[in-house]
């Protein structure tokens, strides 16, 4: 099976004041038919840019380089009329504040149909009663009355669920979701994740996760990419590097999450703060929070390479980190 | 053996705390009465010397009002707090400045709750100065004490907030709180706004802290990871209300209420082999200005029956040091929800 997005040497810099920042740094990865990736880091780590790369959504000062290829097709490379058949289209982008992605003066309903307008040939009618379908489909009860409600008449998870029906009118083949649910509260994030896998099922669509949430990745995702100061650092089904992670921060962050069994303990913690884009370290830029590392780690940037079958990692120590065992087990 | 329970150092009783909204020109002409937001509706509970309180909810739970009425930040509206046995509602001049001093409280946003024009030496100094702990000229040494007992470095003193971390600032604040040697710490949402590795750094000093200074601290939270890792107890709160509350290992492994259950639940576990299909709950929170009838959870709960919709459940005992607000397992069944849930099917089909 060929994989439905391929992401090839992305790289995303932003010249501000004659100082260019590279907020993401060749990132590569792939995600198949059906699939449900997540991509995770910390704030800064580049993960939301690398998502709004995907669909050219960077103004100017940003500016985007690599490869993005959609069934073959490089979006990057796609003219301005090209790109709207499949932005919003094919590939469609749910955000972190539904407040601030949906428009406050248009009432709910109009906003689903206005995406049914762009995308398909149907009639008013059959778009008023195809709006209403949505809304049910995404769990919003009473779908026909709330249909002219405004988005400050809905509760944060109801806007979360309507920018989701306003996304599934055009019947993406792909869904970009940036931190969906980190508004939320837990039982609600945990409806919103749920649907979006339900949708994920009954549409064959492919989801791309950012979340900076370790557990939402493990109840939703397939395969993971972990980011670290705009870099992919580490790639692989979510079973696999839960069990075994091949890189220190990837470790490391496994173990600054609290669970079962390990009450009133220290955490594995990792020493500093995520470094600024203005002031990334030489070398592994994880280095000087990094209790593997040596002189090659402060000389070379590692490479991001195949550790074991269908696993990658970016780490001068990997099988050091990976002999050290997973903090989870 | 169970070893028996520190004394009682603060204690709640039954406190209420609203809030009116502001009256619209509509509702004054059509002479409707005043709306209010009813924050805390009844909260009974006991903090003992030593331990962590945690308190989890959701947004709107009321949990960080209920922690602002532990640091008098609010005044309740009914009810009571003690602290060693004193109203604290009641308190004045030296006796007031005493309590204030010996409950501290730190702040969620470590961006907001510094004053971005003062040095840290003047904020770590302020409080010093305010409560006349030391001599003018110990302060400086004191301030280099606290620095080194937050793990910041000594020259921190003459640097403003805006150049530290959120980490490093939240650090700040537990300094700030530390100064007047407090014997409770209220600490809300004390990390919710770090990063996931400097959260960890975080909660690792507070557990230190607490060994070394023997604080007593009330942890408020909503994510239920962390308040599962540091508290001994853990009060569940809903609507204003708390639904559970009890020692943290048999909160977390056997929840008598069905909102705990559903938290629990609802909360992404580290665990990819332990995944669920289907959402813990149905339905959203109900407002807290109109507030549902009978239990407040009725309206989201998956075992209701009539009863739940007309009469408010309280408190009642569910184990050692374990209580719980519901009418399922009102009866002292040693069962968790899990095991009610048959009969509360059958309850409800006539």
């Amino acid at each position: 099976m060929n994989p439905a997005l391929e992401v090839r040497g992305l790289t995303t810099t932003f010249d501000i004041s004659g100082f260019p920042l590279t907020a993401v740094d060749r990132v590569s990865f792939d995600v198949m038919p059906g699939e449900v990736v997540g991509l995770v880091g910390e704030s800064g780590s580049g993960k939301s840019v690398t998502l709004r790369s995907i669909l050219r959504l960077i103004r100017p000062p940003g500016m985007v380089s690599g490869q993005v290829f959609w069934h073959g097709r490089d979006i990057l490379a796609m003219s301005e009329q090209e790109l709207r058949g499949v932005r919003g289209r094919e590939i469609a982008m749910i955000f972190q504040e539904p407040m601030t992605a949906l428009n406050p003066v248009l009432p709910v309903g109009l906003q689903i149909e206005e995406n049914l307008k762009a995308h398909t040939d149907l009639d008013a009618g059959a778009r008023k009663a195809r709006a209403r379908e949505l809304m049910d489909m995404v769990g919003i009860p009473e779908a026909g009355r709330r249909l002219t409600d405004y988005p400050h008449q809905f509760s944060g998870g109801m806007r979360q669920r309507a920018m989701i029906a306003i996304v599934l009118a055009s019947h993406p083949k792909l869904l970009l979701a940036d931190e969906p649910t980190t508004a939320l509260d837990v039982t609600i994030q945990d409806q919103i994740l749920k649907l979006i896998l339900d949708l994920r099922d009954q549409f064959q669509m492919s989801v791309v996760l950012v979340t900076h949430d370790l557990g939402v990745v493990a109840e939703t995702c397939d395969r993971i990419a972990v980011m670290y100061a705009g870099r992919v650092i580490e790639t692989g089904r979510v079973t696999d590097l839960f069990a075994e992670p091949h890189h220190a921060y990837t470790r490391g962050l496994l173990g600054s999450v609290p669970r079962t069994g390990t009450e009133r303990s220290m955490l594995l913690s990792i020493e500093g703060t995520p470094p600024s884009l203005a002031d990334i370290p030489p070398g592994c830029a994880f280095n000087p929070r990094c209790s593997f590392a040596t002189d090659i780690c402060r000389r070379e940037p590692p490479k991001l390479e195949e550790v074991v079958p269908a696993r990658y990692a970016a780490c001068h120590h990997h099988r050091a980190v990976a002999a050290s065992g997973s903090p989870l087990s | 053996m169970r070893a028996p329970s520190p004394p009682v150092l603060i204690s709640a009783e039954d406190i209420t705390k609203r809030f009116a909204l502001p009256q619209t020109i509509w509702r004054r002409i059509t002479g409707r009465p005043q709306q209010y937001v009813h924050a805390l509706n009844g909260v009974s509970f006991q903090i003992h010397k030593g331990e962590t309180l945690g308190i989890v909810g959701e947004s709107g739970c009321g949990k960080s009002t209920l922690a602002r009425c532990l640091v008098r930040l609010h005044d309740c509206d009914e009810g009571r707090i003690c602290f060693e046995g004193k109203d604290i509602a009641e308190l004045r001049g030296a006796e007031r400045r005493h309590f204030n001093r010996r409950v501290q409280m730190i702040f969620q946003d470590p961006y907001s709750s510094l004053n971005p024009r003062m040095r840290v030496r003047q904020i770590l100094g302020e409080a010093l100065g305010v409560h006349r702990m030391r001599p003018r000229n110990e302060i400086g040494a004191r301030i280099a004490e606290l620095l080194d007992l937050v793990r910041l470095p000594r020259d921190a003193a003459d640097r403003y907030p805006h150049e530290f971390s959120g980490g490093q600032r939240q650090r700040i604040g537990i300094a700030r709180a530390l100064a007047v040697e407090p014997e409770v710490l209220v600490a809300d949402e004390l990390v919710s706004a770090l990063d996931v590795s400097v959260q960890a750094q975080v909660v690792n000093l507070l557990l230190q802290l607490q060994e070394k200074l023997q604080l007593t601290v009330v942890f408020v939270a909503h994510d239920l990871r962390l308040v599962r890792h540091i508290s001994h107890r853990v009060a569940v709160m809903y609507l204003g209300n708390i639904v559970e509350i009890g020692p943290t290992e048999s909160l977390f492994s056997a929840p008598r209420h069905p909102y705990t259950k559903a938290l629990l639940d609802a909360a992404p576990e580290l665990d990819p082999s332990r995944r669920r299909r289907s959402p813990a709950t149905r339905g959203e929170l109900p407002s807290p200005i109109n507030l549902p009838g009978g239990c407040l959870f009725s309206t989201r709960c998956p075992h209701v029956f009539e009863r739940c919709r007309v009469e408010r459940p309280a408190l009642s005992s569910r184990g050692p040091a374990h209580e719980a607000a519901c009418h399922l397992t009102e009866f002292g069944r040693p069962t968790a929800v899990k095991a009610d849930r048959a009969k509360g099917v059958s309850r409800v089909s006539p």
